[in-house]
């Protein structure tokens, strides 16, 4: 069937089965980023966004984004910029297989929630499964840009 | 993973239950736990397009579409007010946001699952479903049959704000509930349901007259230890009977206390 979307912000239209799942399909459109982490819905590693909301690709059929705007992180790159070299000063990554899923995620809840605490930042990526680290890292690494933000800020005016 | 021949996005409810009356027919909700059934699939149904992903508060009551996701619920400020808080805290701890944009409320009702915290929840706020086939009943009632080929078109809550809290236990902070409580108070009537037994979950009533006078930290905990006594907890990989029936007198009482407004 063909599926019609807006894949980082470029019109495309390819065919698909109907029930290719759209990590598989935005993979095939090169977005390697999107990786697979589980078949449960479980690990946040397939993270993408869909009309600007963060969901889980393996859990949406190609067929129903049709239609929809999908970005992942090949095109959110300036976005994450920002806050990634934050990440990777705190040494929070091992193997980094999980990075894309957790970078996509954070720019989601720093696009709803600018200044969150950390109980808040903890809730909303506690759906981002991280094999190697403990998590704490991660959580140091986006106070430490929080932090950085905020004295910047402070400085301009 | 299912292997479906093919996919339509329903134009009209007719034409949704037209398609489900096929035995190899599936109504997609969120896909999470289809997906991880493996059979084939005739023509998966796509209810979508069809506006059910709505929250409207209505003269009957709080209209919930069958599409409306779990983040959804769980952010409304309606709700909020009307549950005191009840959905998000049932909602919040499942799985991450990530998964809660794409799960809708009606394929957790549809499911009936024995772990699912939202059956709990929705039982003790009292509230009632629409299918496009049988109709409107209680959810008690729907929660009580068999599987049948029916559209879960809403779920509706009664407009008058209950006083409700759900508490559950999780061996960690984002795995399936080891025992779910939820409790509901409207006019003093109380409605306590507890899920994860992990059977599906049953609804309590104040048949005894324990919280007659009221639900205190006393009373509270002597409806928890009926509770524990009255309803049947199983084993599994989660937890024992035995640990699940010790921690029903414990969250019972939470969820009566925190609904209540007092301190647990
Ligand atoms: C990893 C994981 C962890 C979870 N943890 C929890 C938890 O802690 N607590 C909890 O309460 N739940 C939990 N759940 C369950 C979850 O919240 C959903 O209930 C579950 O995924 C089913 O919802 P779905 O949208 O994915 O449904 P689907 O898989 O799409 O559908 C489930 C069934 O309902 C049918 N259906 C769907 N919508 C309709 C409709 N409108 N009319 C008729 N039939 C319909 C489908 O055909 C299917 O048979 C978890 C699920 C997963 C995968
Ligand atoms: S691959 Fe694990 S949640 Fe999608
Ligand atoms: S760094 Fe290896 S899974 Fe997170």
């Amino acid at each position: 069937m063909e599926i019609k979307l807006i894949l980082n912000g470029r019109p495309i239209v390819r065919e698909a089965e109907p029930d290719t799942l759209l990590i598989d399909f935005v993979r095939a459109q090169g977005c390697l980023s999107v990786k697979r982490g589980c078949e449960t819905s479980n690990c946040g590693l397939c993270t993408v966004m869909l009309d600007g909301k963060p969901v889980l690709s393996c859990g949406v059929l190609a067929a129903r984004a049709s239609g929809h705007r999908v970005d992942t992180l090949e095109g959110l790159q300036a976005e994450a910029e920002d806050f990634v070299a934050f990440i990777a000063d705190q040494g929070a990554e091992q193997c980094g297989f999980c990075n894309p899923g957790f970078v996509m995620n954070t720019i989601a809840l720093l696009r709803e929630n600018p200044d969150p605490t950390d109980e808040e930042i903890k809730a909303f990526l506690v759906g981002n499964l991280c094999r190697c680290s403990g998590y704490e890292g991660q959580l140091r690494g986006i106070r430490a840009y929080l932090d950085a933000k905020k004295a910047r800020e402070k400085e301009a005016q | 993973m299912l292997k479906i021949n093919q996919y339509v996005r329903a134009q009209s409810l007719d034409e949704a239950y037209a398609l489900c009356q096929k035995k190899s027919s599936v109504v997609l909700g969120g896909m999470m736990w289809l997906k991880m059934e493996d059979r084939p699939v005739g023509t998966a149904i796509d209810l979508c397009d069809l506006g059910l992903d709505r929250i409207e508060e209505k003269e009957d009551g709080w209209h919930i579409g069958a599409m409306v996701t779990l983040r959804q619920l769980e952010q409304h400020p309606g709700l909020g007010t009307l549950t005191g808080g009840a959905l998000a805290q049932a909602v919040g701890p499942i799985v991450g946001g990530q998964f809660r944009n794409l799960a809708p409320v009606g394929g957790s009702i549809w499911g009936r699952f024995g772990f699912s915290a939202l059956l709990t929840v929705f039982l003790a706020l009292g509230a009632e479903v629409v299918l496009h086939g049988a109709g409107r009943m209680p959810l008690e009632t729907f929660a009580a049959q068999p599987y049948g080929r029916d559209i879960l078109t809403e779920i509706l809550l009664p407009k008058q704000p209950v006083k409700a809290a759900c508490c559950s236990m999780r061996n960690t902070a984002t795995d399936f509930p080891v025992l779910v409580a939820a409790a509901g108070i409207r006019d003093g009537q109380v409605r306590c349901a507890v899920g994860a037994r992990p059977a599906k979950a049953a609804l309590l009533t104040d048949e005894q007259g324990l919280l007659a006078g009221g639900v205190t930290p006393e009373s509270a905990q002597a409806f928890a230890d009926w509770a524990a006594e009255k309803l049947s907890f199983d084993s599994n990989i989660r937890g024992s009977a035995d640990y699940r029936r010790t921690l029903c007198r414990v969250l019972v009482r939470r969820a009566l206390l925190a609904a209540q407004g007092e301190e647990a």
